[in-house]
């Protein structure tokens, strides 16, 4: 089987799965359909979001809200809740083994996390006290704004950075790491701090409000704007991710918008997905797997800002 | 992503945090999987019958909890023996195992006179207490 009819597969099963959840919820507000059809539907899908996210070079939790929220009948204050466990479960699962190679920072991290993770849950209490059509047409805005920052953002794999700044000296943010790929050590350092802290106070605000996870926007923060190397920058934002949707999360919980029938099916299909998706890795090709998400995205970003406008409730 | 293995270039904190961090994410993934497969098999009575949840996810959260009479903040430990609630606890445990792993680090980063750090750890640790606190919950 080609990657392109693989991608294509997994991308039509995707949409199909997800539509048909769709009808289901739309008869009598999802009551005609048995309750265990729903977390095994969740399941399906995640799995299969896990599976196309890691080619994708994305985080499962930017499909999740967008895909879950646009078309399961569950409300979007539980799939907010969900969607920051899955982002939350997948930088935890993966943190270990990116401090450990070097690939993620706990140095850089820090700092920035600080104010993400305080910045999100204001994010996260002003979500959860908006109207529900006004966040989802935030978030349909925001998932089409991703869409095109996938279009148009460069990727830089070893930034020039010749001088750091005044805060990152003082703070040594700087490190180094045997790239796999070409098995030389890199030493890194970055530079415009104060814009990359303002900048993920930002990020944090969105990451608690829509629960969708912030990679999309954390790499490209800290490997176009504050110089860390493109592997430094992924792995580091997944150390972020991790103390970031950690704080939104709390909020979620102590509010009661985490159900676990929602969550665990949810986190479990995902990580299972990714795991087999990072397997796949060499069998599927990354650029068409990333057009076909780009299209999914697309729909689930349409879709919900269509819902949040009541023109396709 | 190709993880190289290069510990002894990491800095000792970072893999003391990866260690704790390993362990955590595992704990509370066992007992998510645990208590969910117990809820979900009707092993543990839930607070909320499973039957009712297609009628109940619909709703704004305020309205489910008002529906369902369920706790906010941490009421739910009192009902931690019921099937649904007792699948919050390994959720707790991967929001929370951060807070342990960033507490380990503090003396290291003074013993090195490294006080920016720890501040910093300090700080994050405040932080994801104060939203853990429930002190702001139903304050919207």
């Amino acid at each position: 089987m080609t990657a392109r009819r693989t991608a294509v597969l997994v991308g039509a099963a995707l949409m199909l799965v997800a539509a048909s959840a769709q009808a289901g919820g739309a008869a009598a507000g999802g009551a005609a359909v048995p309750w265990w059809a729903w977390p095994l539907a969740l399941f399906g899908v995640c799995f299969l979001m896990g599976i196309v996210a890691v080619p994708a070079g994305i985080g499962g939790g930017t499909l999740f809200v967008p895909i879950v929220g646009s078309f399961f009948p569950f409300h979007l204050d539980f799939v907010r809740g969900a969607g920051l466990l899955v982002a939350l479960a997948s930088a935890l699962s993966a943190g270990p083994t990116l401090l450990r190679s070097g690939l993620g920072s706990l140095r850089l991290a820090l700092p920035l996390a600080v104010l993400a993770s305080a910045s999100s849950i204001g994010g996260a209490m002003l979500g959860l006290a908006m109207p529900v059509n006004v966040v989802q047409m935030l978030l349909g805005s925001l998932v089409l704004g991703i869409v095109v920052l996938m279009f148009v953002s460069k990727k830089s794999e070893f930034p020039q950075v010749d001088q750091p700044d005044a805060l990152s000296q003082a703070l040594a943010l700087n490190g180094i790491f045997v790239d796999g790929a070409s098995g030389r050590t890199v030493a890194w350092q970055v530079h415009r701090t104060v814009p990359g802290l303002i900048l993920f106070l930002g990020i944090g605000v969105l990451a608690g409000m829509f629960g969708i996870g912030a990679g999309w926007a954390n790499v490209p923060a800290l490997n176009l704007l504050m110089g860390a190397p493109l592997k430094v920058a992924a792995g580091t934002s997944g150390l972020v991710l991790s103390l970031v949707d950690s704080s939104a999360a709390w909020v979620y919980i102590n509010e009661g918008a985490v159900l676990p029938m929602i969550a665990v099916p949810s986190v479990v299909g995902m990580m299972m997905g990714a795991r087999i998706g990072a397997r796949l890795l060499d069998v599927l090709k990354g650029s068409v797997i990333r057009r076909m998400v780009i299209a999914v995205l697309l729909f689930a970003g349409a879709r919900a800002l269509l819902k949040g406008t009541g023109v396709w409730p | 992503m190709t993880a190289a293995p290069a510990p002894k270039t990491q800095p000792p904190e970072q893999l003391r945090y990866a260690r704790l961090l390993d362990w955590g994410t595992w704990l509370g993934l066992v007992v998510l999987v645990l208590s969910f497969a117990a809820y979900a098999l009707g092993l543990a009575d839930p607070h909320v019958p499973v039957s009712r949840l297609p009628e109940l996810w619909q709703h704004p959260v305020g309205r489910y909890l008002e529906l369902t009479q369920s706790p906010t903040g941490w009421g739910w430990l009192a009902l931690i023996h019921r099937g649904d609630i007792a699948g919050l606890a390994g959720i707790v445990i991967l929001a929370g195992c951060s807070v342990v792993c960033l507490l380990a680090l503090v003396p290291l980063y003074l013993r090195r006179g490294d006080k920016a750090f720890a501040m910093l750890c300090v700080a994050e640790v405040a932080v994801v207490v104060l939203a853990a606190s429930g002190w702001l919950a139903g304050r919207h």
